[in-house]
């Protein structure tokens, strides 16, 4: 590992005054479970770390209004283990934890999840299908922009060089609607999945009012399946009309061949834990 | 890289004593427990956050110290493996360990204490699947973990 300036400002304004002057040779650092394991295996060589660990707040979890507000500095076991979270968007107190282990979870941010944009992370499909925002913040001052606009390929985003994430907006999970979240894990449940799937959906009269579907790790980023979504939406629920539906991802994702599946085999799972999600929340069984 | 690394100071409380040791800021927490403390209990294995065998609390928390910067540690309140036993009184769940055959080789036995603890105080007395659950993060190539599980059951009841 290479030596570099650290710094541990004690407000967001100040981190993001840091940046600006320093830019591309720094990074920042929140709770440093992704960025440290890049440092130590040399894939990043920052010459400035700007850690958040001392800014005080900024990582409260709160529902007003129909949205979910998260302080970016929330822990993502703050997220898992959450009242509030679980009350008005349980699809994503499931989603956070399943990632990792307590131990990554009780360090791992919120903001930081979102900024290091792994598409195998467990977060961002449900975030997408629950159409949630991201808030960023500069020395220019602040924006908010839809996640789906934020990935753009494998860890990487449209957030500018000095921008830093400062809270996620996630619309309530409508109460009416099933939900699941399925992670696909052949090898050790602490492990990144070979495919996930975050899925809701309800049925008004046997006919789909209302389906969405999101995918990880079957590409260079989480996507949201409108494709199957369309295809769903108003038509008589059938385990045909599902399993007709669900072939469609095969054309959407672009996985690689790593040790949790070939290419070839997680194309065919991203069909089948598609179907398998489908099923669960409009209760249809094959 | 530069000739002479970027050092801070880094002040640490580990087990209540106080620790100061000037690290450059590349410095990992588990190397400055180890070589700059000569705190040895907590080991490194995986060196990637997985294997859970560098398991200490940072003020408070469970944390993995092979994935944690010393600098990002200073001013906290640390505790490792050396801090479990009163003196010669072993903890119950240390005791635990030893009657239940909870280690053979013990390269992952500090990490597993430590969460093992970390968990009873969070969870007094989990069902098996929640220690399944919390422990998943420490892995173990000797016992097969079911002697482990045991030996958690058994400092629960001890309490």
């Amino acid at each position: 590992m290479q030596d570099f300036e650290f710094h541990a400002p004690t407000t967001l304004e100040e981190a993001a005054s840091l940046l600006n002057k320093h830019g591309d040779d720094a990074k920042i650092m929140a709770g440093g479970t992704s960025l440290t394991t890049l440092l130590r295996q040399s894939l990043i060589s920052p010459e400035h770390i700007i850690s958040l660990h001392r800014v005080a707040g900024n990582n409260a979890i709160a529902h007003a209004d129909g949205v979910l507000r998260v302080g970016a500095l929330a822990t993502q076991r703050d997220m898992e283990t959450s009242a509030v979270v679980k009350q008005h968007a349980p699809l994503l107190a499931e989603a956070y934890r399943r990632v990792a282990t307590v131990r990554i979870r009780n360090f791992a941010t919120v903001g930081g999840g979102i900024a290091h944009a792994d598409p195998a992370m467990d977060p961002p499909s449900a975030l997408l299908i629950l159409g949630a925002n991201v808030k960023v913040v500069s020395s220019g001052g602040e924006r908010t922009i839809p996640l789906s606009d934020v990935y753009t390929d494998y860890y990487e985003t449209t957030l500018e060089p000095d921008e830093i994430v400062a809270e996620l907006q996630v619309p309530t999970q409508p109460a009416d609607q099933k939900w699941v979240y399925i992670k696909y894990l052949p090898r050790t449940e602490d492990d990144y999945a070979t495919v996930s799937v975050a899925a809701m959906g309800k049925l008004d009269g046997g006919k789909i009012s209302d389906v969405r579907v999101g995918l990880g790790a079957v590409g260079p980023t989480a996507i949201r399946a409108t494709v199957v979504e369309d295809k769903l939406r108003g038509v008589e629920c059938s385990l045909d009309a599902l399993r007709a539906a669900s072939q469609e991802v095969a054309a959407i994702v672009d996985p690689t061949t790593d040790p949790r599946g070939s290419a070839e085999y997680k194309r065919d799972m991203s069909v089948v834990f598609t179907r398998r999600a489908l099923e669960q929340v409009l209760g249809v069984t094959g | 890289m530069t000739s002479t690394p970027i050092k801070h100071t880094v002040n640490l409380t580990v087990n209540g004593k106080s620790y100061s040791a000037e690290v450059p800021t590349y410095r990992t927490l588990v190397d400055m427990l180890r070589y700059d403390l000569g705190l040895t209990g907590t080991k490194e294995t995986c060196s990637v956050g997985v294997c859970g065998a560098c398991t200490i609390m940072l003020d408070g928390k469970m944390s993995s110290s092979c994935i944690t910067l010393a600098v990002r540690a200073d001013g906290a309140d640390i505790q490792t493996i050396e801090g479990v036993a009163d003196g010669d009184k072993l903890h119950p769940v240390q005791e635990a360990f030893i009657a239940n055959g909870g280690f053979q080789c013990g390269a992952c036995t500090p990490g597993q204490i430590m969460a093992a603890k970390s968990l009873l105080e969070e969870i007094p007395h989990p069902t098996e699947a929640q220690i399944k659950e919390w422990m998943m993060g420490n892995l173990c190539r000797c016992t097969g973990y079911y002697q482990i599980i045991d030996s958690i059951k058994a400092a629960a009841e001890a309490k």
